[in-house]
Parts: C-alpha cells; structure tokens; sequence
C-alpha cells in the first residue's frame, strides 16, 4: 500500500531537563541522577530493534534536552546506535541543545562526533518573554550560544522560536526574527505559542493571569513571519518551519509528515511503519523497568485504517508547501482525491486557499493558516 | 368483580409518582427491587432521565387486605406531561379511583388542579395522598389546608406518606381497597372495552391495554373497534404483571391486554371502543377524540444518502407512538425529508432524542410551526403546517392562527411578570382568580404558535420555578400573518422560513440573525445572515470568517494525538448540513425558536 519507501528516521528521546519550562507539555523529568539507569534501558531498546529496519539516514537526538547528557554520554550512544543498526551513507544528524549547556569545545567534539545539525531552543531573545516562558537562559547567553554553534563548524543549524505569547507585540518578534537572522542560521522553525493545561502557563491562563492572543492577532504574526523570512530568502516549507534552501530543510521532521517510516527510543517516543504506529510509556520508571525485565516498552498501538491514513495524508499534505502529491494519494489509496472532493477543492482553489498545480494540491499562505480546517474537508 | 381495584395515581412533576408506583409494586411483592429496576430500566432511558412518563403503563398487583381476601389491584400509570393530556383522561376513564399526590413541600400545584379537573369529569374517588412528610422543608398542615381550600376536597381524607422511605404505604394499600369503589359492570352484557394506550411488540404486532366495561372477551372472539371500524380475532387476552400473563378471557372491571393480529399502534385509537362482532353493544364509550397533532416540523436526514435509513427508521417508531405523523417532504436546502405532526414540542423532542439514540441517525429538523388557516380570495379554505406552503400574499383574503387557553398557577408575588410575559405573547381574556391566600390563578388567551415557540422556558423562568401551566386549543383567529424568510449568503434556506404575526417579524427576525450567529460555527468564508419579508431585508448578522488554527506541532512523530482531534472535529461535522457552501449546525435550527433568556 505504501509508495516506494524512503529511508527511515531514528528518533531518540532523551527526557531530562535541568528545568521544566513553562509551556512545555513534552514527557521530561528533572532528575538527572536516573541518567545512568536511562541509558542501560536504552540500549537494551536499541539492541531490540536492531533487525527491525533496514537503514537510516537521519538520527534525531531530541528531549528533554539532550544537553543534560555528557558528551561522552552522547559519543556513547552514537557508538550503540552506528553498532546495531546501518547508517546509511550522507546521515542527516540533529541533536537538540539548550543555550548555555555547552561550551564551545564541548560543541566542536559532538561535530567530530558526526553530529551535524544542530538545533537551538532559543524561543525567544527577549528578556521578558524568556522569563515567561520559564526559560533558563537570558538573551545574551542565546546569542553566544548560536555564536558558539556556528564557530564549532556547524553549518546546518536551526534556531527554535515561539511566537504569539500573551502580550506580545509584533514589532518584539520581528526584532527577534531580525536578531536571530543576524547569524544567517540555515533554519529557523517558528511555533505559535500552543498554551496545554497541564503547564505552569496553562495554570496561569486558567487562572485569568493573562489573556490570549486573538485569531486575528496570531494570523498577522503567522502571515508577517512568512513574509518577512520569504523576503529574507528563507523558504517557507511547513507551517513552522524555515530553510535556507530545500537542502537545509529537516529531512528528519519531513519523515512525519509524508508517512516514511520512523522509529522513536526512549519514553514517550513514537514509532511508525507499514500502517502501524506505536509509543512507548510515558514515564521513565516504567520505560525502564520493562527493558530490565526484557520486555518492549511500548504503551500501546494502533494500526491506521485507510480512512486514518488519508486524513493524516491531508493534514500533514496541507502544512507543506510541497503539498500533496495526487499522484502518490492516487497509487497509495486507489482512488482520486480531485474526483472524491473535486468541487470542495475547486471552491477553496477559488477563495485563494490551495492551488492545484502539476498533480499536487498545495496550500497558500492563507490556507497554511487554517490547513486543519482545511483537511476536514 | 367485587374484589378488583382499578386505580390511578395523579400528581404534579416532581411530586413522586415513579417512586410510590415501585412502592406499591414492591410492597405487594410483584417482583422484587432488582428484577424490577432492572426491567424499568429497560423500558425507556429518555423517560427516566427526563423524570417523566411518556407511555401510560398497566400493572396488576396482587394484595392481601388486612379483612382477609385477595385483591387485585389494577394500577394505571399516567402520562406526566401537558402534551399528552388527552391520553390521561382515558386511562382515568378506566378507573375508579385516583390517589391524588400531593408534594409535602410544593403544596398544590397547577397540573395537580388540571389533573384533578380531569379527575372529577370521571366521577372518581379521589384519595388525596400528601407525599414527602420526611423533607425537612415539609409543610403537613399548610397542604392540608391546600386540601381543603384549593381542591375543595374534605381535608380528613388525606393520607401522609414517604414513598422514599416507605412510611404510610400500608394505610395506602388499605384506602384502595375501602375507599375506591369496585368496577361496575356487567360480565354477561354485550362487549365494551375502552382502550387507554397499546404497544408495539416485535413479536406479536400491537398489545392493546384496555378497561372491560361490561362483557367478556375470549381468545378466538371476533373484535371490532368501533371508531376505525376494524375487525379482528383475539389471540390472546391476560393481565399485566411484571411481564404478560396470559388468561383466558377478560371480563367486566377487568384491566388487561388484547393482542389481536393488529400490526401498528396506529391502527389503534386511544379511547376507541372494542366490542364483539357478532354481539355488538349499543354505542360505544362517550369520551372519545382524535388525537390531532399541532405542532409541525420536517425532519431531514445530515447526510442525503441517510434517507432509507430514516424512512425505515420512522416507520419502525411510527409503530409504538400513534400521536406522531408523517409524510414524505422536501426542502430546496436540505432535500429529501419527512414532515411530522407532534403533539407538542416535548413530544418532538422525545421523537428526535429517539431517532438519534435508537435508531443512531444524524437528523436536522426545521423551525417548528403550528397549523394556521388561510382562507383564499377564491374561497377555498387551506390549512398550513409548512411555512413552505404559505399561499402568496396577494391570494390571502384571511388568515387565522390556533389559540389556546392557558392556566397558569403562581404565587402571587410572580403575577406582574407573568402577565407582562403573557401580553408580550399576545395573550387576551385574561381572568385572575386567587384560590388561596398567596396564590394566584391566571388564564389566558394566547395564539398556540407563541406558546410553542418560547412560552414554557420563559414562563419557568419568570416564575422561577414555582409556577407551572397548562392548556387547552380552543379555536381558530384572525390574525395578521405574514412569511418571515431566513438567508444564509443570500440563499434562502427553507427550512429556516417561518410563519409569523406581522407585529412581531421584525424582532423576530432580529433574534433569528443573532441566534444563528450564535450557532453556526466561523467558517472559511464570511457569512451573512438575513431576514426577510417578502423581498425587504429586516434584519442582519455576520460571521466573520475563520482564518488561523492553531498549528500545533507535529514533531516528534506523534501524529496520533493531532489526528485524532481533527477526527474528532470531523465527527462533529458530520452533524451539521451543508447549505451552500456553509455548514450549519443541528442545533441552530431549533435555537431560532429559543428565547434570549438564559
């Protein structure tokens, strides 16, 4: 059923932080004293799988903060990951770094290491805005950090940005963006402030310490940071993320959204293959405890019906610039998405929300903005 | 004959009936508590979760008397609800007595007076039961007093229960069997048998509950309903317990079921009169009525290719509810659909509540509307239940409305409000009467198709609770009508049309703009809402359209989370109707009729 199959992604989660930021809802712990016992889990996990897929070309080292481990830790882990599992030749790998965990020595050995995109959760480079987000870091150490990354020879590197915070003024973000694009980082991704209930951020909201951007707001910030990274030379290729060419865009991340097959390790980590997706516990203890006992740590499954299938197709096809492929939509679900939605497609061609263009549906800017109205058809 | 019982239990909502019925099932042990909540349950969840009766009910109970004998006690239970008074005064037309239960804290109220008006048009024993002695809020001597006063019963009658608790259900038992008369009637007389409800089983057509006046009825007699001229040969007679028992025959005072090969309830009417073919009685029993729908909506189904499924559907419940009616329809915006008859907006309610839970549709009603008569220049007379087949204004020569007298019971502290609500709803004649120091009696004229629209939940409102109505259609009026059209982006949408007073169009209107603003969910495009009359817009709202998501991530791999919230979006979708390129919601064709007041 699948299309020819692209090579598959490798995602490790490493779920410590120093500190729990304010907004984040992602599974990570702060005690960093489980690092060890983490790490046996770990490789038993990657010895588990090592039959299980073919190849990959792309490593994700995400959190958690990936920081928190020593980079003997993660000279390590590479070593278990390279023995078990073939690395195909020309790897894209990213490790996720805070700024101000590393020094800039510490930097140059993890790029020895093979290690060669770098993305940095700087979020914001405003004082205030840092400290909203409960961030550890100031703006100053940002900027050295981003500084320290391109000195240590990075070339591919991405800086992580959050826009849309309560409060905020669109001229603080552009200053942001215009500080950020001062080191000519080869990707920036932009992620709208999603406020999640079970944060210290969410609380406060509930609380009625603050109010929300308004829909009209976050479209400005959306449209105006399109434009301003589009003018910049930056390519727009999903809803939040930025390349300087499509050769620097993450070929990692791209695996989600065009259903290539990817395996996650760690807790939390999700996994998919033929149709089938799968995740592991959320919680370290039991992620480790069933490694110790042998056992696959996984949370629980479900395998797509077609149905599934094609509504992910459309919604991760419509935050891409590259849109959906009819033809490859055609081959992998036996029917034709023009003739099953023809008119529906044909009306929001004409409202200026997709364009149908060389057998691909591809989203506007504006359709960007509304691409989950959009895939519900 | 001399040791049967026929009653039944009349009250207010709330007041306890359900709890002192199982009481009464319990105590004379018909089946015990968990067998019995177990069937109960299964009877009707709507009923039960709305607290009222909708389907009369018939059980027999066996009762040792404290002089020795065997009684059997025939309880019928009544229906709760103004909608479906017509079917309350024929299961009272099968009884000889009513307890008439009175809640200890809330006192008399207005459907305990309408109930007991009924009650009184049947000659009946009525024991007045005061219930709830053991709230702390209870009032003993005030009810008492209410006895006397207000029902102009002789207050040393009563008797005090908590069906709750049990207290006071023996002394219950006992006054039945002293106090309520036995049936009359005479076994060897010609057949005459008063329907008072029937049901449909899926396996032996319709039950039909009925009242043996005079006569017997045996399995293999040959029947005749004397209102639908039918004829049919008994299958099988017997008694209702907990479940069927079948007997041989039934006869004069008797309370049982006929099941007689007669396929739908509907080719059965409440109130009819079996007699035997070939031994037929005189004329059949006084009392009888149609039951005649007034209130109308049509009934679509969301997805167009869901109309078999409806159609079946509708046959299938048609069989069990012989008030509700329908007829193949069809609208410009919604297609293919039914229009349906109702007893009152409760009774739709009930039958929406059902097509979506039992038969698990997705249905869109219209506006609901009340049969208007319009007369023609021509002469000829027409009667319109859908807006869509108003005549053109310029062939009108009159048009009349359907009114109602309603009577609203309050404590007087609430009359000013609610007679202001009562004139805003073009009420008339009004009468007040004061039955008790504290509380007042208000009747009103009002055109149906204002009570229909808001009356209830207004009426709740202003009285807070503590008043309560009911009412009776009484004729036709002249009255100025006129078309009130409803556009979504210029299309007119049908079934949003509705037919209303001249003087009230424009407000009209104006709520209908902002109720669907309300309602129909920001979409991709900017929609503009109108009313109109005639081709002159009157009123107009916009929704602005949607233009951002929140672009959660879609990072770390888990897609499954994210797509499960769209695919929960979509199911939500799936029960709105595509008018145009605009969805709108099931919800927003009945918020037109709702009032601004919550």
């Amino acid at each position: 059923m699948m299309q020819e199959k692209n090579a598959a992604g490798l995602y490790i989660h490493i779920p410590f932080c120093v500190s729990r930021c304010a907004y984040c809802d992602f599974f990570s712990i702060t005690n960093t004293g489980l690092i060890p016992r983490f790490l046996d889990a770990l490789f038993k996990e990657i010895e588990a799988y090592h039959q299980d897929f073919p190849g990959f070309d792309t490593i994700y080292l995400g959190g958690g903060t990936p920081s928190v481990l020593s980079v003997s830790q993660i000279e390590t882990l590479l070593a278990r990951v390279r023995g078990a599992f073939t690395i195909l030749p020309d790897p894209e790998i990213t490790i996720e770094v805070n700024p101000a965990d590393w020094e800039r020595g510490d930097l140059e050995e993890l790029h020895g290491l093979g290690i060669n995109r770098i993305s940095i959760g700087v979020q914001s480079l405003d004082e205030k805005e840092l400290i909203l987000l409960g961030r550890r870091h100031n703006p100053e150490q940002a900027m050295n950090a981003i500084e320290d990354v391109c000195h240590a020879g990075f070339e591919n590197i991405s800086v992580d940005l959050i826009y849309g915070l309560p409060g905020q003024r669109l001229d603080r973000w552009i200053d942001t963006l215009q500080k950020a694009l001062s080191f000519n980082p080869s990707h920036l991704s932009c992620y709208e402030l999603e406020l999640k209930p079970d944060t210290p951020l969410g609380r406060r909201y509930k609380k009625g310490e603050f109010s929300l951007q308004s829909e009209e707001n976050l479209r400005v910030f959306f449209m105006q940071t399109s434009e301003f990274l589009e003018q910049a030379g930056y390519i727009h290729y999903e809803i939040s993320n930025f390349a300087a060419g499509m050769k620097m865009a993450s070929r990692h991340n791209q695996k989600y959204w065009d259903h290539t097959p990817y395996l996650g390790l760690g807790p939390s980590a999700h996994s998919y293959n033929e149709g089938r997706r799968w995740w592991n516990h959320e919680s370290l203890t039991d992620y480790c405890r069933d490694l110790e006992i042998s056992k696959m740590p996984v949370g629980d499954s479900e395998v797509l019906d077609i149905e599934q299938l094609k509504l992910e197709t459309l919604f991760l096809g419509l935050r891409m610039k590259k849109g959906i492929d009819l033809a490859q939509y055609r081959s992998m679900y036996g029917c034709d998405l023009m003739k099953e939605r023809g008119p529906v497609l044909k009306q929001w061609a004409d409202a200026g929300f997709i364009e149908i263009d060389g057998g691909f549906i591809r989203p506007t800017l504006s359709g960007m903005a509304v691409a989950d109205a959009l895939a519900l058809l | 004959m001399e040791n049967i019982r026929n009653f039944s239990i009349i009250a207010h909502i709330d007041h306890g009936k359900s709890t002192l019925a199982d009481r009464l099932i319990m105590r004379t042990g018909v089946c015990d508590l968990r067998s019995f909540k177990d069937q109960m349950l299964d009877n009707m969840d709507i009923e039960r979760e709305r607290g009222i009766t909708i389907k009369s009910q018939a059980i027999t109970l066996p009762y040792q008397a404290k002089d020795g004998k065997t009684y059997t006690l025939n309880l019928i239970d009544t229906p709760g609800h103004v909608d479906f008074s017509y079917e309350v005064s024929r299961s009272l037309a099968s009884c000889e007595g009513v307890l008439l239960l009175i809640d200890a804290a809330q006192g008399v109220q207005a459907q305990t007076l309408a109930n007991l008006y009924l009650t009184m048009e049947h000659d009946l024993e009525i024991i007045p039961v005061i219930n709830k002695i053991d709230l702390p809020s209870a009032d003993v001597d005030r009810v008492i007093e209410q006895i006397d006063s207000e029902l102009g019963l002789d207050p040393d009658t009563h008797l005090k229960c908590s069906a709750k608790d049990g207290t006071g259900i023996d002394d219950i038992l006992e006054a039945i069997v002293t106090r309520v008369p036995p049936p009359k009637g005479d076994d060897k007389a010609p057949l005459s048998a008063l329907i008072f409800d029937a049901h449909y089983d899926s396996f032996r057509g319709t039950v039909i509950h009925c009242r043996i006046m005079d006569g017997t009825v045996r399995t293999g007699d040959i029947i005749r309903f004397m209102f639908n001229h039918a004829v049919y040969r008994v299958e099988e007679t017997g008694h209702f317990l907990m479940t069927r028992q079948k007997r041989n025959q039934l006869s004069a005072g008797e309370v049982g079921y006929i099941i007689a090969g007669v396929k739908t309830v509907s080719d059965v009417s409440i109130g009819d009169t079996i007699t035997l073919e070939d031994r037929p009685c005189n004329k059949p029993l006084p009392g009888f009525k149609e039951v005649k729908p007034v209130v109308f909506a049509s009934i679509y189904p969301i997805a167009s290719d869901d109309y078999k499924d409806l159609s079946d559907a509708l046959e299938k419940y048609k069989l069990n509810d012989a008030a509700f009616i329908y007829e193949k329809d069809s609208s410009v915006a919604l297609g293919l659909g039914f229009r349906c008859g109702f007893l009152g907006l409760l009774h739709l309610d009930i039958v929406q509540e059902r097509l979506e839970r039992e038969y698990d549709l997705s249905i869109i009603l219209s506006v609901p509307s009340v049969r208007y008569r319009f007369t023609l220049k021509d002469g000829t007379v027409k009667y319109v239940d859908n807006p869509a087949h108003y005549p053109g204004v310029m062939s009108i020569e009159k048009s009349e409305e359907p009114y109602i007298r309603a009577s609203m019971m309050m404590p007087d502290r609430y009359v000013g409000s609610v007679m202001n609500l009562c004139m805003e709803k073009r009420g008339t004649n009004s009468t007040m009467n004061y039955p008790s120091p504290g509380r007042a009696e208000l009747i009103y004229e009002m055109p149906l198709a204002e009570v229909v629209y808001d009356f209830y939940d207004r009426f709740k409102s202003v009285t807070q609770g503590y008043g309560s109505y009911d009412y009776d259609l009484i004729d036709y009026r002249q009255s100025s009508l006129v078309l009130l059209d409803i556009l979504v982006n210029g299309e007119k949408v049908d079934a949003l049309s509705q037919i209303v007073h001249r003087d009230r169009a424009r407000a009209r209107g104006v709520q209908a703009c902002d109720r669907l603003k309300d309602e129909i969910p920001r979409q991709m495009y900017k929609i503009a809402i109108q009313g109109a009359i005639g081709g002159e817009i009157i009123s107009r709202s916009t929704i602005s359209a949607f233009r951002k998501d929140v672009t959660s991530k879609c990072y770390g791999g888990d897609i499954t989370r994210k797509r499960k919230l769209l695919e929960k979006q979509k199911k939500g979708k799936k029960r709105m109707k595509m008018i145009g390129s605009v969805s709108i919601p099931q919800s927003a064709f009945l918020a037109v009729l709702k009032s601004d007041s919550d």
